[in-house]
C-alpha cells in the first residue's frame, strides 16, 4: 500500500512513482475472482521503458513522453505547458469548451460527492491519485496562478502549487488515468466537470505540445486520415472484406445478402467501426441482414474514412474531431442520402450525433443518428419474424457511456433485449448511471507496455463487478452467458478482460454486441447465429 | 455606529449586486461552446426524461422541431435548489449539514425581505393604514431572521467539523475554505446575539436605512454584526461561494443544453460565427498560424501534408 499522497507530492523531483498498487489494496471483486492472491501478477515497466521515457506517476506509463535530456529541455517543455495553459482559456483557442471548463475551475468546492461516482477511485482501492479531484485541483491552482496571475491572497484563496517539469510530466500521465465517462459530473451538486478537465488537459498536451499517446494519435486519427481507417484499411481492402463477410453470412444465414457501396440518393449512410469488420465480422454482417430484411435503402461509403466512424479526436484534440466529423458528412454529402446512421460505436455517436453538432453547417448539417432507434423500429415493425427462445440463455447489457448517459439513448435496446431474450437480466446501476467498461477514452486501444495491468486491475475492475453479479445466479461454466455490449471499444475492452480473467474458459462468460441476439432470434435465419466460440 | 451599520449596509448590497451582475456578464460572454450535454436531460419529453432518455431515442427525430418540457427543469431546479437532491443522492453524509446551511440562508434571504418591505411599509405609511402589514412583516422578519441564524450556524459549524475532520474533505480544504466559514459563522453569532439585547428591531433598522435615521440606537454586538453581515455579502460573488450563479450556467448552458444545431435554423449562424476564430496552438498537426480559422484547420488533413 502506498502512503498517502499530496498535491505537492506531483512536483517531486526524485522520478520515482508516486503510487505503488498490489492486489490486495483493490476493491474487492465478487467471485470466481475473490481472491486476490490468485489475481495476475503485475508485470513491471522494463527497466529500458522507465530509463527513456516520463513514468513516476504510478505503476504503468501510457504516452511514452521521453525524458528531457537537460534542465534547459526541461525549462522549455514547462514554458510550452504554459503557452498552452494560457491558450486554454482564451476564447479564439478554446471557444469550444470554455464555458464549462472555466465553470469548473471557479466553483469546484472541493465536497468529494464526485469521487463517490468515479469507478476508477473506487476500484483502485481509493488511492488519492485517482480522485477525481487530484488532478482537477492541480489544474485549478495553476490556473489561479499562471491564468488569473493570483497573488498571495490567490494562494491564500486557492491553494498553491510548484510548477516544475516533474510535475507536467505526470500530468500528461494522469489526464490518461481517466474514462472521461462523466459519471463524476454527473453527481456533482454545482456542475463541475472532472472528466472535462482530462479531456482539456489531453487537448493542451496534443493540441499545443503534440504530445498523445501513439495509438490514439499516429495509429488512431492520423492513420484514418491517411488511409481511411484506424485499422489501416484502404478503400479496397475494406470492400473485399465486407465482400467476405456478406459471402460468410449468407452462407451461415441461408440468406442472401450484399452490402451496397456508394448508392446515391440512399435513405441511409451506415458508418461502422472499421475494428468491427476486421475483428468482429459477424457484427457488420448481422447489420447488413438485418437492413436487407427490412427493405431499408442503404448504403456504405468507399470514401476516406467514410467506412470507418471512429473519432477518435473527441478524446484528445479538437481539430482532429472537426477534420474526421467533417470526412464523415463529406461522404454523406457526395452521395445525397438522407441520414448517416452510426453502427456499434459509442464514442463515434458522440462524436459525430452530439459534439460535431456544433460544427456543421449548411449542406454539411446532414442529420445524423444512433442505430438503435432505426433497428428497434425493424424489430417491432413486423417485418422480420422472432423466436425468442433461440435466445433463451443469460443476457446481459453493456451500457457504453456514450450513447447513455452522454447522448441519452437509453431504452431502444433494452426494448429490443427485453422482447428477443428471455433471460435478460440488467448490471446495477445501469442506463444514465452505468459503469463505463474501463476502455472509454481511448483505453480499450491502448496497449503499450504493461498498460493493460492498470486497464484490467483498476478501470475495468468496477464494470467486471457488474457483469459477475448480474450472472451471480448461473456463475457455473454449465450455463453460457451472453455479455451484450453494443460499442465495439467497449467490446474490446471486455473481451481483453474476459480473456485477462479466464472468464470464458472457466465461466462461459461470452461477450458480442446486439444485432448478433437480434439475428440469433430470426425464424428465417438458420438456427445458431452465436457460435459460443471464442473471439 | 448606526452610520457605519447604514454605510455597511447601503457598501455590502451594491457590492453583492455589482458583484453577481459581473460575475454572470463574465460568464453569459463566454463564447458559445461544442454540445457536451449530460443525462438524464429534465426538459425532455417525460416519457423519456424519467430514464435519461433523448429525442435520440426515437426514429426520424430530425423532421420535427425539438420540444422543451421547461416544467420538468423547474421541477430539477426546485428539488436541486430547496433540497438539495444531488448530495441526497450522491453524497448523503454530507446532505444534513449543507442543507442546514443552505436552508438557512434562505431564511435569511426571506427575512432580509421582509424586512425591507416592513421597513418600506412602515417608512411610507408610519402610522398609517400599512402599519399593521409592517408589524407583521417585522414579526416575520424577525423569527425567520432568527431561525435562519440558527440554521446558518448550526450548518456552518457541522461543515467546518467536517472539512477538518474529514481526510477526504481536508486534503482539499484551503485556508480560505475555512475563513469563509469562520465567517458566516462570526457574522451570524452576532446577528443572532443581537437579537437578544436591547437594540432596534431589524425591521426599524431597515427602515432607519431607508430613511438614514441617524437617531436610532443598535446595540454593538448587534451593529458589528451588521456590518460583519454586509462585508460577507459584498464578499461572496468574488469567491467560488457565488455558485448560485455558476449553477445557472452549469445546468442550463451545459449539462441540460441540448439545443439542436438544425439546418437553417438560430444556431447555425452562431456556429459560423465561431468557426472564424483564428487559434494558434503550436503543435504543427494543427497547423494554426493565427491567420487560418477554425473552419480552414478543420479542412486541413496533416496526414496529406505529412505525406507531401
Amino acid at each position: 500500500m502506498s502512503q498517502p499522497i499530496s498535491l505537492q507530492d506531483l512536483s517531486e523531483t526524485d522520478r520515482q512513482p508516486l503510487v505503488h498498487l498490489e492486489n490486495e489494496d483493490l476493491m474487492p471483486l465478487p467471485d470466481p475472482l475473490g481472491s486476490p492472491a490468485e489475481d495476475h501478477a503485475w508485470t513491471p515497466l522494463s527497466a529500458q521503458c522507465v530509463e527513456r521515457f516520463e513514468c513516476a506517476l504510478d505503476d504503468t506509463c501510457a504516452v511514452n513522453v521521453p525524458r528531457p535530456k537537460t534542465p534547459e529541455q526541461e525549462k522549455e517543455l514547462v514554458a510550452r505547458f504554459l503557452s498552452g495553459l494560457d491558450k486554454l482559456f482564451d476564447k479564439e483557442n478554446n471557444w469550444t469548451f470554455l464555458q464549462p471548463l472555466l465553470l469548473t475551475m471557479e466553483h469546484c468546492t472541493g465536497c468529494q460527492t464526485c469521487a463517490k461516482s468515479c469507478h476508477i477511485f473506487e476500484a483502485s482501492g481509493f488511492n488519492e491519485l485517482y480522485r477525481p479531484t487530484y488532478r482537477s485541483e492541480v489544474l485549478r491552482r495553476l490556473y489561479f496562478r499562471y491564468v488569473k496571475h493570483g497573488g498571495l491572497l490567490s494562494a491564500w484563496q486557492h491553494g498553491s502549487i510548484h510548477l516544475n517539469w516533474p510535475l507536467v510530466a505526470r500530468l500528461i500521465e494522469l489526464s490518461y488515468r481517466c474514462n472521461l465517462c462523466r459519471r463524476c459530473a454527473q453527481s456533482c451538486p454545482i456542475g463541475c466537470d472532472n472528466g472535462l478537465v482530462a479531456h482539456e488537459l489531453r487537448k493542451l498536451f496534443s493540441q499545443e505540445m503534440g504530445i498523445a499517446p501513439r495509438e490514439i494519435h499516429e495509429q488512431g486519427s492520423m492513420l484514418q486520415l491517411k488511409a481511411g481507417s484506424s485499422t489501416g484499411m484502404t478503400t479496397e481492402i475494406v470492400k473485399d472484406n465486407v465482400a467476405f463477410i456478406d459471402e460468410d453470412i449468407s452462407e451461415r444465414t441461408g440468406i442472401e445478402v450484399r452490402t451496397p457501396w456508394d448508392v446515391k440518393g440512399a435513405d441511409v449512410l451506415l458508418i461502422h467501426n472499421a475494428g468491427e469488420i476486421m475483428a468482429w465480422p459477424e457484427n457488420p454482417g448481422a447489420f447488413a441482414l438485418i437492413l436487407t430484411l427490412a427493405g431499408v435503402n442503404w448504403t456504405m461509403s468507399s470514401e476516406l474514412a467514410g467506412y470507418d466512424s471512429i473519432n477518435y479526436g473527441l478524446w484528445y484534440d479538437d481539430a482532429q474531431m472537426a477534420r474526421m466529423a467533417l470526412k464523415h458528412v463529406e461522404a454523406a454529402r457526395k452521395l445525397g442520402v438522407k441520414q448517416i446512421v452510426v453502427g456499434e460505436c459509442g464514442h463515434a455517436h458522440k462524436a459525430l450525433c452530439v459534439t460535431a453538432d456544433r460544427l456543421l453547417t449548411g449542406d454539411l448539417n446532414i442529420p445524423r443518428t444512433s442505430w438503435l432507434p432505426l433497428v428497434r423500429d425493424i424489430v417491432f415493425s413486423g417485418k422480420i419474424k422472432f423466436d425468442p427462445s433461440r435466445n433463451d440463455f443469460p443476457v446481459t447489457l453493456h451500457d457504453p457511456c456514450n450513447m447513455v448517459r452522454l447522448m441519452g439513448v437509453v431504452e431502444p435496446q433494452r426494448e429490443i433485449v427485453r422482447a428477443l431474450c428471455p433471460q435478460f437480466r440488467e448490471m446495477e446501476p445501469h442506463g444514465v448511471e452505468n459503469y463505463c467498461c474501463g476502455g472509454g477514452s481511448g483505453f480499450a486501444i491502448m496497449s503499450g507496455n504493461n498498460f493493460p495491468d492498470w486497464r484490467f486491475h483498476v478501470a475495468g475492475r468496477k464494470k467486471m463487478e457488474q457483469v459477475l453479479q448480474a450472472f451471480a445466479d448461473c456463475i457455473g461454466p454449465e450455463t453460457p452467458k451472453y455479455l451484450c455490449a453494443p460499442c465495439s471499444n467497449c467490446k474490446g475492452q471486455l473481451r481483453d478482460m474476459l480473456a485477462y480473467y479466464d472468464l470464458w474458459e472457466k465461466n462461459r462468460i461470452l461477450y458480442g454486441g446486439l444485432v448478433e441476439l437480434i439475428v440469433n432470434a430470426m425464424t428465417e435465419v438458420k438456427p445458431g447465429f452465436i457460435e459460443w466460440e471464442w473471439r | 455606529m448606526i452610520i457605519a451599520v447604514y454605510l455597511s449596509m447601503y457598501a455590502g448590497l451594491l457590492l453583492f449586486v455589482g458583484g453577481c451582475i459581473w460575475r454572470i456578464r463574465e460568464y453569459a460572454r463566454l463564447p458559445f461552446h461544442l454540445r457536451w450535454e449530460l443525462y438524464p436531460v429534465p426538459h425532455e419529453e417525460p416519457s423519456r426524461a424519467k430514464h435519461g432518455g433523448s429525442y435520440f431515442e426515437s426514429g426520424d427525430w430530425w423532421l420535427s422541431s425539438q420540444t422543451m418540457h421547461s416544467r420538468g427543469d423547474w421541477m430539477a431546479m426546485f428539488r436541486e435548489i430547496f433540497l438539495l437532491r444531488g448530495l441526497w443522492e450522491f453524497n448523503r453524509s454530507l446532505w444534513l449539514p449543507s442543507f442546514l446551511f443552505h436552508f438557512g440562508l434562505y431564511l435569511a434571504i426571506a427575512a432580509l425581505g421582509c424586512g425591507l418591505l416592513a421597513g418600506s411599509a412602515g417608512a411610507a405609511f408610519a402610522g398609517g393604514a400599512l402599519a399593521p402589514l409592517a408589524i407583521l412583516l417585522g414579526a416575520v422578519c424577525r423569527w425567520t431572521g432568527m431561525a435562519g441564524a440558527g440554521l446558518v450556524l448550526l450548518g456552518a459549524a457541522l461543515l467546518l467539523e467536517e472539512r477538518l475532520a474529514n481526510p477526504a474533505l481536508r486534503n482539499y480544504t484551503k485556508i480560505g475554505d475555512i475563513f469563509n466559514l469562520i465567517f458566516f459563522l462570526a457574522a451570524f453569532i452576532l446577528l443572532g446575539t443581537g437579537f437578544f439585547v436591547q437594540t432596534a428591531p431589524v425591521d426599524a433598522v431597515f427602515r432607519g436605512a431607508l430613511r438614514f435615521d441617524r437617531s436610532l440606537h443598535v446595540a454593538p454586538v448587534a451593529g458589528m454584526g451588521v456590518v460583519l453581515a454586509s462585508a460577507l455579502a459584498a464578499y461572496i460573488p468574488f469567491t467560488h461561494m457565488s455558485h448560485f450563479i455558476a449553477k445557472y450556467f452549469t445546468w442550463h448552458s451545459v449539462r441540460w443544453d441540448d439545443r439542436r444545431n438544425a439546418r437553417d435554423g438560430a444556431l447555425e449562424s452562431e456556429v459560423a460565427a465561431s468557426l472564424r476564430k483564428r487559434p494558434t496552438w503550436a503543435a504543427a498537426h494543427i497547423g494554426a498560424d493565427g491567420q487560418r480559422s477554425w473552419a480552414e484547420i478543420a479542412a486541413i488533413n496533416p496526414a496529406e501534408e505529412v505525406r507531401k
